[in-house]
């Protein structure tokens, strides 16, 4: 799509007829691979097909980019975690910050089928990095876009954005923001004052996304919940962010040999 | 004089601390015969009542007794499809071991580990494969392939009906998979299992989540009948301060990194685990024993279980409580953790705990621990792996009306084995909450039994 930055269709009849907005699903490559969970960022029943756009982070995604069409995955559970609470409200902003843009984009759509008014606040750090803005234009009532480079339309981020349509009065029921966890704790701050109802959707370290090994658990409104099944969407309002990041970066050394090893193998040393 | 019980052979216990290996080697074919020779063929056997799947003992280690090996496995066949598994994880010492007559002498003939060496025998020499029914035109859905899904399934197959299995994981086994490690219980013996069922025509699908791609109701209204073996895999946290500090694991994800994910070969496997230095487990039961031992196979120097009643009420096979202690893991009984201590990077720095004593029996008929004021005292840790049970996990409820469960959770089922809902069993630790594989076993063979009879009724 953009650097580092893949769409992948992949033929799964059962997960595309069960597929809803909000939804994820979890991929081994091979026997040797790690389960990574990636968002349903669009599915098609009649095709049988479900998209992934996935950002190169690591070893999994990396490894992920090299594939060619036509590969078979080794493992694609889905659709996991519980949909999005799609209903008609009003207005609906949603902000998605880099590879975030991809899940805010079904969800932008049903919002939109439900009969809101939806307002969408794109961002990323360059123009050569910013995903899916010619379906969100075409299905947004205002988009509008950000760079952190300044790029591409407005020069900073999403959140300076949302701070403005607040401020100029536009009246917003729901705020729905997905993208890395700064992003979304930057979000939830500004949302706060204006009391907007704002939900998040959490990327905590998973295995299983089924419940039943606990890795996935967040903290929300001082309560242990388990982001794969009781989320992952959760009121911006009550997350704890800070051990959300704490807890993102537990693997941190080992991610690092992992992706070290991989290198040298691609490389063929 | 009676002859000794045949001990069983170990790997060194210097070694196995270092590696993933089956730790218990098995009998010899003259230690299974000398040890089958010293049962007394009683003509009312009373170790037949011990075992929840009612093999013929007596008559199997006759045979092992004459070496008819052969004989011997078609025999523990005819009840049970997991004889490899059973011999080596059933608490025997309260099942059949516990009812032999020579028990009373503390010298009771070692059924679980002659079972073991018959089926051992059979896989050495190839596994006769099952001979298929004819097929009724009948379809059942299995939720769930552990113990009691698998042996529902195997069963269900050899009455003729068209079963599918359906199972969320990558991989089949259940708790045998993800949760019970290699140096216990090796994979390639679950996995020959699961092929032998495959082998009876069951179609086995991973990565399939009933609650999620599919609804119960859906499954119902697809199948004929449903069996519902989701056993009981939610991880209970003990809810004290500390308890999401980077460090601290529940043994399910803690085992399933190691297990399943084989992070114990972590980089040539992606999934990474964390390797402690000094590791607490909190429980008692097998879940803890094996968490333990596994991070000590990881490399850790200093692994103690922390356990909050007395020794005598471990939970855990007699067997493996004494392999951990040979290994050199450390019990810390009676005491229990109040809350886990972080440094200022949110890293687990230590356990706060608190001495118990034991007080008034509780409901279970357990003397209550109670704790002791002014005993706190911390304990080093930079891990901290919580084993303190599971519950049934809720997600089989999604989108499924009328399917009524206890308010633990376990699925409520009548004496035949059927839910709330027609047409729909249910058993195995769903049902009774974590228990044992030979009690999966047995409810999902009764189960099969009634769906049998349900579908010849339809
Ligand atoms: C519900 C959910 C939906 C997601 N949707 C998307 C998506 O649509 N597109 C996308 O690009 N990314 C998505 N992610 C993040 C994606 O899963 C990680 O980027 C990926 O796992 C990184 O793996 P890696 O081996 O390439 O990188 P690594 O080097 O292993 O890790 C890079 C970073 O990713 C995180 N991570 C590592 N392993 C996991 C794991 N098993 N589960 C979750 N996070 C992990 C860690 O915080 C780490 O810092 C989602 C995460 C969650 C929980
Ligand atoms: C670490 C550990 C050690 C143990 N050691 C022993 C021992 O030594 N001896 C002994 O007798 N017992 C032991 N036990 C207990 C024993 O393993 C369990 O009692 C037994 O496995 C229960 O069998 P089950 O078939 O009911 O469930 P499980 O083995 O839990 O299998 C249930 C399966 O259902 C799947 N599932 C759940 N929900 C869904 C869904 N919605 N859709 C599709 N699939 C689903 C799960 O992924 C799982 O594979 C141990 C347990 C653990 C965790
Ligand atoms: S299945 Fe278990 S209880 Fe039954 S005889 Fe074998 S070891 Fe004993
Ligand atoms: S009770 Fe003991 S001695 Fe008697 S038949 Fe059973 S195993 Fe043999
Ligand atoms: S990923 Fe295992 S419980 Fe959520």
């Amino acid at each position: 799509m953009v650097h580092q930055v893949h769409l992948m269709k992949v033929l799964a009849p059962d997960v595309a007829r069960a597929a809803k907005p909000g939804q994820f699903v979890i991929i081994r490559i091979d026997e040797q691979s790690e389960r990574i969970p990636l968002t349903i960022a669009d599915y098609n029943v009649e095709e049988g097909s479900v998209t992934i756009i996935f950002q190169e982070m690591g070893k999994t995604t990396k490894q992920l980019a090299t594939l060619k069409a036509g590969k078979e995955l080794q493992d694609f559970v889905g659709p996991l975690g519980t949909p999005s609470d799609i209903e008609k409200l009003g207005t609906i902003v949603l902000v998605g910050g880099g590879v975030g843009v991809a899940p805010i984009y079904p969800q932008a759509k049903a919002y939109k089928a439900a009969g809101n008014k939806v307002i969408a606040i794109i961002g990323a750090r360059s123009e050569n990095l910013l995903i899916l803005e010619d379906e969100m234009r075409a299905i947004s009532d205002e988009l509008i876009v950000c760079t952190d480079d300044g790029t591409k339309g407005h020069h900073g981020f999403v959140t300076e954005m949302l701070q403005k349509l607040l401020e100029r009065g536009e009246h917003v029921n729901r705020v729905v923001a997905i993208g890395p966890a700064i992003m979304m704790r930057a979000v939830a701050s500004v949302t706060k004052p204006f009391n907007v109802q704002t939900i998040v959707s959490l990327n905590p370290i998973m295995i299983d996304g089924t419940g039943m090994c606990g890795g996935c658990r967040v903290s929300v409104g001082g309560i242990t919940k388990f982001a794969c099944v009781d989320g992952p969407e959760f009121d911006a309002h009550k997350v704890d962010f800070n051990l959300l990041m704490n807890r993102l970066a537990v693997y941190r050394n080992e991610e690092s040999i992992s992706l070290k090893k991989h290198e040298c193998t691609c490389r063929g040393d | 004089m009676m002859a000794e019980r045949q001990p069983m052979p170990l790997q060194d216990a210097e070694e196995r601390r270092k590696n993933f290996n089956e730790v218990a080697l098995g009998y010899s074919e003259e230690q299974a015969v000398a040890e089958a020779s010293r049962c007394l063929q009683c003509k009312d056997p009373k170790c037949v009542k011990g075992c929840p799947v009612n093999i013929d003992i007596p008559a199997f280690i006759a045979s092992i007794a004459e070496k008819d090996f052969d004989k011997a496995i078609k025999i523990i066949k005819l009840t049970n499809a997991l004889p490899a598994v059973c011999g080596r994880v059933c608490p025997q010492e309260v099942q059949c071991e516990q009812y032999c007559v020579l028990a009373k002498k503390g010298q009771p003939i070692a059924i679980g580990r002659l079972e073991r060496f018959a089926a051992d025998h059979e896989s050495n020499m190839g596994i006769e494969p099952p001979k298929k029914a004819t097929p009724t035109g009948k379809r059942v859905a299995v939720v769930g392939s552990g113990p009691a899904g698998l042996t529902a399934a195997a069963d269900l197959a050899k009455a003729g009906h068209a079963v599918t299995i359906f199972e969320s994981l990558h991989e089949p086994g259940g708790v045998l998979t993800y949760g019970i490690p290699e140096f216990r219980l090796p994979k390639a013996i679950v996995r020959q299992e699961v092929e032998y069922i495959k082998k009876l025509g069951v179609d086995i699908k991973v990565d399939y989540v009933i609650g999620r791609i599919k609804t119960l109701d859906e499954l119902r209204e697809e199948f004929d009948a449903v069996f519902l073996g989701t056993g009981a895999g939610l991880p209970n946290f003990m809810g004290i301060e500390g308890e999401n500090l980077n460090g601290v694991y529940s043994a399910n994800e803690f085992l399933t990194r190691v297990n399943l994910m084989k992070a114990f070969r972590f980089p040539e496997y992606d999934t990474p685990v964390k390797r402690g230095k000094k590791v607490v487990v909190v429980g008692g039961g097998n879940v803890a024993m094996d968490a333990a031992r596994c991070a000590l196979r990881l490399g850790a120097d200093e692994v103690s279980i922390v356990y909050r009643r007395g020794e005598d009420e471990l939970p855990a096979r007699r067997e493996e409580v004494e392999n951990a202690k040979e290994e050199g893991i450390i019990f810390r009984l009676l005491t229990n953790p109040v809350r886990i201590l972080g440094d200022d990077k949110m890293n687990v720095r230590g356990v706060e705990c608190i001495k118990m004593e034991l007080g008034e029996p509780d409901e279970s008929g357990r003397r209550k621990p109670v704790s002791v004021k002014g005993s706190e005292h911390e304990i080093e840790a930079d891990m901290v792996i919580i084993a303190i049970g599971t519950s049934p996990n809720p997600i089989i409820f999604t989108g499924s009306k009328g399917l009524k469960s206890t308010s633990k959770g376990t699925i409520i089922i009548d004496d035949s084995g059927m839910s709330s809902l027609s047409g729909v069993y249910a058993g195995g630790d769903v049902v009774t909450g974590a228990a044992t594989v030979i009690s999966a076993m047995g409810a999902g063979k009764l189960a099969a039994q009634t769906i049998n009879k349900y579908l010849s009724e339809q």
